[in-house]
């Protein structure tokens, strides 16, 4: 990540100095900043909102059983947490979420299933194998409709707006497979963490 | 009719989950006011943590939007798109989609707007954009939410991930759409 900001920041400002857009970038830095708090703001109302439902849920036992009825997924994919632990819930909530679209969801859902997957964590610095692929879903993100779009279209005066489901579901399930196998690949490569030299996490 | 029924389910997923939570919560006798709180103090607690993780990749997703660096790869690359016959103004949609939502649309309005909302370039755009998530936000967001400074290889996967997904989008959109 440090090399990956480092050439977007980099590869900015040396275009600039080609297309002579240096101020425009200067004022994107301004108004980048801004933009980061907004959301920020935003993320912060949704996000205290579900944090508060999800710890009801939890609270009551729902997670626990919601988790139980997705229990022989999620032991495939994530062998190093527990049965029992409450992020199994979370990450099964987290994705139908994401499936249904509803991000504003998703998201505090995702980043509580984040916090318990720390909690098992033995580096807390760096990313454990469950945590990559909890993220590796995310970023492949599986969704039904992707409403958005279809939106755009309409509002452009589109006849057939729907034609794009389809297509789109495609290509989502293969992206989403691909990143859950990739992840799980990379995984077996990957550098080991901290204090977890060669059995990562298997006695967690 | 398969996406009328998905709408009524998107619409009233939330009201549902949300009673089904609190319900389950009284049976079990849990105070339900109160964990709320509880819960929400963690959840405004996140988002200012996660602050400095989004004004860095925010900051500099915005200055390379601004460089004009995507007319200068389109100008480059215009030969090789030619060749696998995907239209030049498709290449930007290809790499903001990893990383800003909202810009991404911006884009595909544009993209809309410009071609027409029936033309092959939309279609592809949207196809792309409908199957895409923003990878370093999410990274940046998730991470940083518990301080995770070392991706390891979630990074990697996320990159591996959308490139798998822009070539499945054209592969797609040319045999359906062209």
């Amino acid at each position: 990540m440090n090399y990956i900001w480092f050439f977007i920041i980099l590869i900015s400002i040396l275009s600039a100095a080609y297309t002579g857009r240096i101020n425009e970038v200067v004022n994107a830095i301004m108004k980048g900043a801004q933009t980061s708090i907004e959301i920020a703001l935003y993320l912060a109302g949704i996000m205290a909102f579900w944090l508060g439902i999800m710890k009801i849920a939890e609270k009551s036992g729902l997670v626990a059983k919601i988790s139980l009825l997705l229990k022989p997924v999620a032991k495939k994919l994530f062998q190093e947490v527990p049965e029992d632990n409450p992020a199994i819930g979370d990450i099964a909530m987290n994705f139908s979420a994401n499936a249904f679209g509803l991000s504003n969801a998703a998201t505090p859902i995702g980043i509580k299933a984040m916090k318990e997957l720390q909690k098992l964590n033995k580096d807390k610095k760096s990313a454990s194998n469950a945590m990559c692929t909890l993220l590796a879903m995310n970023t492949a993100g599986w969704q039904l409709v992707p409403a958005t779009v279809i939106a755009v279209l309409v509002a452009n005066g589109s006849k057939n707006a729907t034609e794009i489901v389809f297509p789109t579901l495609i290509v989502t399930t293969i992206t989403f497979v691909s990143a859950i196998v990739i992840v799980k690949v990379l995984e077996k490569f990957s550098p080991p963490q901290k204090q977890s030299a060669e059995r990562d996490g298997e006695n967690d | 009719m398969i996406k009328t029924t998905v709408d009524l389910i998107s619409a009233w997923l939330i009201p549902f989950i949300i009673l089904v939570v609190l319900l389950w919560g009284i049976i079990k006798k849990i105070p339900v006011y109160e964990t709320f709180i509880d819960g929400a103090k963690d959840g405004l607690k996140v988002s200012v943590d996660i602050l400095p993780y989004l004004i860095a990749i925010i900051v500099a997703v915005s200055m390379l939007r601004a460089s004009g660096f995507f007319d200068i790869a389109q100008q480059l690359l215009s030969g090789l798109l030619d060749l696998l016959k995907i239209p030049v103004d498709v290449l930007p949609v290809m790499f903001i989609r990893s990383l800003s939502g909202s810009a991404v649309l911006g884009l595909f309005s544009e993209i809309a707007n410009n071609f027409g909302p029936d033309s092959y370039v939309t279609k592809l755009t949207a196809v792309m954009v409908g199957s895409s998530e923003t990878t370093f936000y999410v990274l940046a967001v998730y991470f940083g939410s518990v301080g995770i400074k070392k991706f390891r290889h979630a990074l990697l996967a996320g990159i591996f991930a959308d490139i798998i997904g822009i070539v499945a989008a054209i592969c797609v959109a040319r045999w359906l759409f062209l």
